[in-house]
């Protein structure tokens, strides 16, 4: 198997990937909203939620794996960057509903007008303009991936460690945002949401342009991903992965790489988090829970780690496969099934859906080179040493 | 003790007085040893005797409890971290041979050479025209250009052995450290090393430790012999050999 090759299957994987996303994100919004309803070919508007949900998911899939796939850091506390993207994005949709609260308030949200609250926090200032909610969704959880990676990789803490201090961050937030006088709405979060940039959440036309705009964003974030692992500074990321003191002696600073990936893909965690939000009108604390991070380290395993398209698949596929069991009468044993995936992809395909999927393709192809180079070597009479395993 | 601005000593490696333990166990103690630039020194010991131990010190993985290590007459390594060391000019390969294993040699090649290592510089890489030819003189010193596509742990053990010092040469440090190059070599891979140790040695300070007898005297350099973290003999490998302590803890009657 020679890098080449390697190179170009992924390429054509990460080809037919973005066509299909790009297809899905213009498609599907037109059939929704050119087709009659209820046509054959019309996709219902719940679905273009759902679906958008998915992509969303798919984001944060794809930003486990450029730090867990590429470089070794298992993150089991991301969900807390896409629960505090979507936090960023709730805020400033919080203050878009104005006057039309239940309070009528023009300044405060409903819940501070509940709790009794004066005036608006510090911290609530600047999300009525979209602009800044906007930065605020890449900042927040970038910050706060830098400083936590900063003490953590600093310190050296890897493997298993870094997991639970990665777990307790995000159960700490948990608890931080289910406190009413945190100012975040406690356990109720942001919702009852009415408008984004002046269209209605709720309308088909909005919903269809935010599942647009999920499926642009997954396609930025996939083209981000892909340069930064076919850069120098990927291979980079996978020597730390295999060996990394051996790339400390070699002269890398380490933990300035991990820094670097480990933010980058808290931002993007906090841009699917913001996406999510207006498509479900909802965010609340639940969004911080340790298993939901796990959750999306188990769609990456399933879809295959180190692969960025089995990330963003493996998203979809668990997700299709929970809704699906969920809504039936296996629903309460959703959580058992999902265990059982784990430990079955684990076992028996432990580079995942793409990773088992390219390595077959490329031992076929092999086999295909070296037949006919034997052929063509028997046809000049000379036998040719080439690729011998 | 200001050592940054006047140069202590002409020596590339000085080791002065060096303690280590660990919960008690003297790994190194008072070890005291210099490199001159340009030279090449065989280190011998038995198991336990604290020559990887000395490398973790000079290298900035062990921090000694007390002691002076100075590196180009002016640098104290003990208070530099591994990548600052590394940087520094100082290059290590392992007794177990650690390439980066999914990755092509010419990869391994391309990660070790030394060129701007912060993450803006790799991020924005582009490949030059001399880098590549660096990384094609070194495939043809350590015969693995035919290799070059091949993925390092696809090697077998004596190839990744020179696929870790051909990684040495293209970090080009200023001083070498070999932890056993010839472990698990056949003689004709033992010889070939040997061979290209002395190359190397033309352009660079190298420091060797080795087991393997033979392959010392092929060497023909300065032999120092460590026994429970501390020097027990200097000289060549016949004075070395030949002295009494040596042959009782070490080569055996």
């Amino acid at each position: 198997m020679t890098p080449h090759m390697l190179t170009r299957s992924l390429d054509r994987s990460a080809t037919i990937f973005l066509a299909v996303v790009a297809a899905c994100g213009i498609l599907i919004p037109l059939s929704n909203l050119l087709l009659p309803a209820g046509s054959f070919l019309q996709v219902p508007t719940y679905l273009v939620a759902l679906w958008g949900k998915y992509v969303c998911y798919a984001i944060l899939a794809l930003s486990i794996d450029l730090i867990w796939g590429y470089c070794g850091i298992l993150s089991l506390g991301h969900g807390a960057f896409f629960a505090l993207g979507g936090y960023a994005m709730g805020m400033y949709l919080m203050r878009q509903i104005g006057t039309r609260g239940v309070y009528g308030n023009p300044v405060l949200p409903d819940f501070m007008v509940f709790l009794n609250w004066e005036k608006l926090p510090w911290y609530w200032y600047g999300f009525d303009m979209f602009w800044f909610a906007a930065l605020m969704v890449l900042v927040v959880p970038g910050l706060l991936a830098f400083c936590f990676g900063w003490l953590a990789f600093r310190s050296r803490v890897t493997g298993v460690y870094l997991s639970i201090i990665t777990q307790a961050m995000t159960y700490a937030l948990l608890l931080a945002f289910f406190r009413n006088d945190f100012g975040f709405g406690g356990n109720n979060g942001l919702t009852d949401f009415k408008d984004i940039l002046g269209f209605n959440v709720q309308a088909e036309g909005t919903r269809a342009a935010l599942f647009a705009l999920s499926c642009l964003a997954l396609i930025v974030g996939f083209l981000i991903c892909r340069a930064i692992v076919s850069s120098k500074l990927g291979k980079v990321l996978i020597a730390v992965r295999d060996a990394e003191s051996r790339t400390r002696f070699l002269g890398y600073r380490v933990e300035s790489y991990k820094l670097f990936v480990f933010t980058v893909s808290a931002c993007m965690a906090g841009v699917a988090g913001a996406l999510y939000v207006p498509q479900v009108g909802i965010i609340n604390p639940s969004e911080f829970a340790p298993g939901n991070s796990i959750e999306a380290v188990i769609w990456v395993a399933v879809g295959g780690r180190g692969t960025l398209v089995g990330a963003a698949l493996g998203a979809v596929v668990v997700n299709y496969a929970k809704t699906f069991f969920t809504s039936g009468m296996l629903a309460p044993y959703w959580l058992f099934m999902l265990g059982a995936l784990f430990i079955l992809v684990t076992l028996l395909l432990p580079k995942g859906i793409v990773g088992t999927f390219n390595a077959w393709w490329d031992s076929s192809k092999e086999k295909r080179t070296a037949a006919a180079s034997v052929s063509a070597a028997a046809e000049d009479g000379v036998t040719e040493p080439k690729m011998a395993e | 003790m200001n050592v940054m601005d006047t140069r202590a000593t002409s020596a590339m490696l000085y080791l002065d007085g060096v303690h280590v333990s660990f919960d008690g166990f003297h790994a190194i103690n008072n070890l005291s040893l210099t490199l001159e630039p340009g030279e090449m020194r065989a280190i011998i010991g038995p198991n336990g005797a604290g020559k990887t131990t000395m490398m973790d010190i000079i290298t900035g993985k062990t921090k000694p409890d007390e002691g002076t290590v100075l590196f180009d007459g002016v640098t104290d390594l003990t208070r530099l971290d591994e990548t600052r060391i590394a940087e520094l000019g100082i290059g290590r390969k392992f007794q177990k041979p650690t390439v980066f294993e999914s990755q092509t040699v010419q990869d391994n090649l391309l990660l070790a050479l030394n060129v701007d290592h912060s993450v803006k510089a790799t991020l924005f890489w582009r490949g030059s025209r001399a880098e590549a030819e660096r990384i094609d003189r070194v495939l043809e010193t350590i015969r693995l250009t035919e290799a070059r596509n091949r993925l390092a742990g696809s090697l077998s053990h004596g190839q990744k052995q020179w696929l870790e010092i051909g990684m040495l040469l293209a970090q080009d440090p200023k001083l070498l450290l070999v932890d056993e190059p010839v472990a698990g070599m056949t003689d004709v891979e033992t010889h070939l090393t040997a061979e290209l140790l002395k190359e190397i040695n033309k352009t660079h300070t190298v420091m060797v430790v080795e087991h393997d007898m033979t392959f010392v005297r092929e060497l023909g350099v300065k032999v120092t012999c460590l026994h429970e973290g501390t020097v027990l003999a200097e000289g060549t490998i016949d004075q070395v050999s030949s002295n009494e302590r040596v042959i009782e803890v070490y080569l055996g009657r």
